[in-house]
């Protein structure tokens, strides 16, 4: 089953043309990689995808389940099971990491037709997944991402992507800042989540986490669109030669 | 009475009108002298103005322009809705004290339930008995501002409440200054003291009863703790949409002694909050936070001023404003560390979140350290909202409104955790949410 389809889409910021023409069709079950050099695109495709405010969609048209979906709200979004786990992800001081789950937890599930998990559901199923990415319960009470390192910011957005239950997990950059130990951490994480209904699109700079997470797919993302795609051989012959010869063909 | 008590344009008024209130007012012996002299001094500085630094941002004379009559004593009617109105700000287990109009109304008070513990008198009761005017001079003692001056020439009532060493009183007391009228305006004073070790919470609470409109209070609160003693204060205005409150909290601490004192703003149309600590005993501490909510088009100042007159005290104070619609919000905080004042810790932290366009805030800290041993700081910001946490949160699936609502609860959560107590913490705490959720 199709997922994802994007078609022919066209994105600027400050009428600057970041995305241009790009198509990506991402099924079930798939597992699909973007490599791309630094300021192609690949985090203003990903925002585009979540609903940030802030671009404009000049062209083409994103399906998600054969529903538009630029035509919906964030949150939407992410109750139809749209994740993106930023690069950058932010600190909000003052609210506890718990708080936040738990309200963002409990309105997926409204929006989704489901009831609030009790306390103690919630607090088991916080706490084995924080166990299996290392994160101690003294992160959870601190604010979201307040005063945590790179690497623990982006486990914090591999637990928040295993209980919001996603069907589209977009991963931009998990891999950056992560440690040899915590990569394999996460990566395994990731994996647990991989299933006939749920697709990645995982994008990274380094062949070295698709060793871990194999993708299905790879694609080269240059200036604003794909400009090749192959299967996971693609990501080595990258490593080895670079992005230069398809710069050109950009 | 639709006559003005004093002409601000003129910024002078004639004893006349104080003349005329005098005879409502109590007061034996060398009162009315008090009152007299009071009034002389408000007369010749008149209403504060812009081009006080005290006043820079409030200038009460554009603003209010002038001083309502007194507004006359509170009927039968009146008590009932001003009862009414005080059932719904109760806070839990309190000792609740009720001022309506200006005069303490002790059939609405829970006068008789702590007799043992505190001692409370009105303050119509203290001017009408001090025989030797000893304690009416310190009641209704002043300083050079007009506002003070002028509520000590007009005080109509307030309470006087002690408490004796090492006494603590558990529950907290609230006094409740309920408004029932309209145009008129109401001067209460109220008087604390804390003997040594003596611990209390004091809670006073400004609100409107249903109908009253256009008012204007002005409150002044003295206090004393004493050495060792603690006291927790609270002051929540939540006023009637036109009304004009003007609070004055002159508070001095003693050794060891220990301060928290708590403003917030949440309703009214000019709104003045301001606080001058004396900190004048070794060791003392004070820890002033308070909230500003502001819409439609609320002026709301709070003005703190911490005198560190001795060594080693230390003070912290947190302030952080909402302000949305077109209003306003004043921060000034001015920190004094006298010569003498080594080893003072001090610090400020004033924060405005912006949640339109015409929305303002001010915020001016002022340090003035003479000493050298110290160590302040201070910091000050005001912005909107960051998109970026809102997109955050929202691509967590939270809606604009909650995630909104979940950021201002935490941007102003960190100046009401300060509040040490569960009870009124919570208190606070919910008055806060239901200003958010009347608002988005
Ligand atoms: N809000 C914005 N305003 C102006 N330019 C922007 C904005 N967002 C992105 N850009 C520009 O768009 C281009 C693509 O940025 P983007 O962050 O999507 O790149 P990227 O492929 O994720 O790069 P990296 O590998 O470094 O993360 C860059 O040139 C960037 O400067
Ligand atoms: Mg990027």
């Amino acid at each position: 089953m199709t997922l994802l389809e994007i078609q022919d889409l066209n994105v600027g910021v400050d009428s600057r043309e970041i995305i241009r023409g790009l198509d990506l069709m991402v099924n079930a079950g798939e597992v699909h990689a973007i490599m791309g050099p630094n300021g192609s695109g690949k985090s203003t495709l990903s925002h585009v995808i979540a609903g940030k405010s802030g671009y404009e969609v000049t062209g083409g048209h994103i399906l998600f389940r054969g529903e538009d979906l630029l035509e919906m709200e964030p949150n939407e979004r992410a109750a139809k099971g749209v994740f993106l786990a930023f690069q950058y992800p932010v600190e909000i001081p003052g609210v506890t990491t718990m708080n936040f789950l738990r309200t963002a937890l409990n309105a997926l599930r409204k929006a989704r037709g489901r009831g609030e998990l009790s306390t103690p559901e919630f607090l088991k199923k916080v706490r084995e997944v924080a166990g299996s990415l290392n994160i101690t319960r003294d992160m959870l009470k601190r604010g979201v991402n307040v005063g945590f390192s790179g690497g623990e910011k982006k486990r914090n957005e591999v637990l928040q992507m295993a209980l919001f239950e996603p069907s589209l997990c977009i991963l931009d950059e998990i891999d950056s800042g992560l440690d040899i130990d915590a990569l394999r951490i996460v990566a395994s994480g990731i994996n647990g989540l991989r299933s006939p209904e749920r697709a990645m699109i995982v994008i990274t700079h380094y062949q070295r986490l698709l060793h871990y997470i194999v993708p299905d797919y790879v694609h080269v993302m240059s200036k604003g669109r794909v400009v090749k795609s192959g299967g996971k051989e693609l990501a080595l012959e990258l490593e080895a030669c670079g992005y230069a010869q398809f710069e050109t063909a950009a | 009475m639709k006559q003005v008590l004093a002409k601000a344009d003129a910024g002078c008024a004639t004893s006349n009108f104080l003349a005329a209130a005098l005879e409502r007012l109590p007061g034996a012996g060398l009162v009315p002298h008090i009152r007299a002299r009071a009034f002389e001094a408000y007369a010749r500085a008149g209403l504060p103005h812009r081009r006080m630094e005290a006043w820079r941002y409030t200038d009460l004379r554009a603003l209010i322009g002038e001083v309502l009559p007194l507004a006359p004593r509170p009927d039968a009617a009146a008590l009932a809705r001003a009862k009414a109105s005080a059932r719904r700000v109760a806070v839990d287990q309190a000792v609740k004290l009720v001022l309506v109009d200006g005069i303490f109304a002790p059939e609405l008070s829970d006068l008789g339930e702590l007799k043992n513990e505190l001692h409370v008198q009105s303050l119509r009761e203290v001017l009408e008995n001090s025989a030797t005017g000893a304690m009416a001079g310190l009641v209704l003692s002043t300083t050079d501002d007009a506002v003070i001056a002028l509520n000590a020439a007009m005080a109509s009532d307030g309470l006087v409440i002690s408490i004796a060493e090492g006494n603590t009183i558990r529950r907290p007391i609230q006094i409740v200054q309920v408004a029932t009228g309209s145009s008129v305006s109401a001067f209460t004073r109220s008087y604390l003291q804390l003997d040594k070790g003596a611990h209390a919470t004091v809670v006073q609470s400004f609100i409107s009863a249903e109908g009253a409109s256009g008012y204007q209070a002005n409150d002044v609160l003295i206090a004393l703790a004493g050495d060792e003693a603690s006291l927790s204060h609270l002051r929540i205005a939540a006023d009637a949409a036109d009304a004009v409150n003007i609070s004055s909290g002159i508070i001095a601490v003693g050794t060891r002694a220990k301060l928290d004192l708590f403003s917030m703003t949440c309703s009214g149309s000019i709104n003045r909050y301001q606080g001058f600590v004396t900190l004048g005993g070794e060791g003392s501490k004070l820890s002033a936070n308070g909230v500003n909510l502001v819409k439609d088009k609320l002026h709301a100042d709070t003005t703190i001023v911490v005198d560190h007159a001795v060594p080693h005290c230390t003070s912290r104070q947190k302030f952080r404003a909402v302000v949305d619609d077109c209003g306003r919000s004043v921060f000034q905080g001015r920190i004094v560390v006298r010569p003498v004042a080594q080893k003072t810790v001090a610090s400020l932290s004033t924060r405005a979140l912006l949640l339109s366009d015409q929305a303002a805030a001010d915020n001016k800290p002022e340090l003035e350290i003479s000493a050298d041993d110290v160590t302040c700081s201070h910091g000050a910001t005001s912005g909107a909202l960051d998109n970026n946490l809102v997109f955050y949160l929202r691509a967590r699936g939270l809606s604009e409104k909650d995630a909104q609502m979940l950021l201002i609860k935490a941007f102003i959560g960190e100046s009401i955790e300060e509040i040490f107590a569960d009870n009124l913490r919570d208190f606070v705490t919910a008055q806060a949410e239901h200003w958010l959720q009347e608002r988005l």
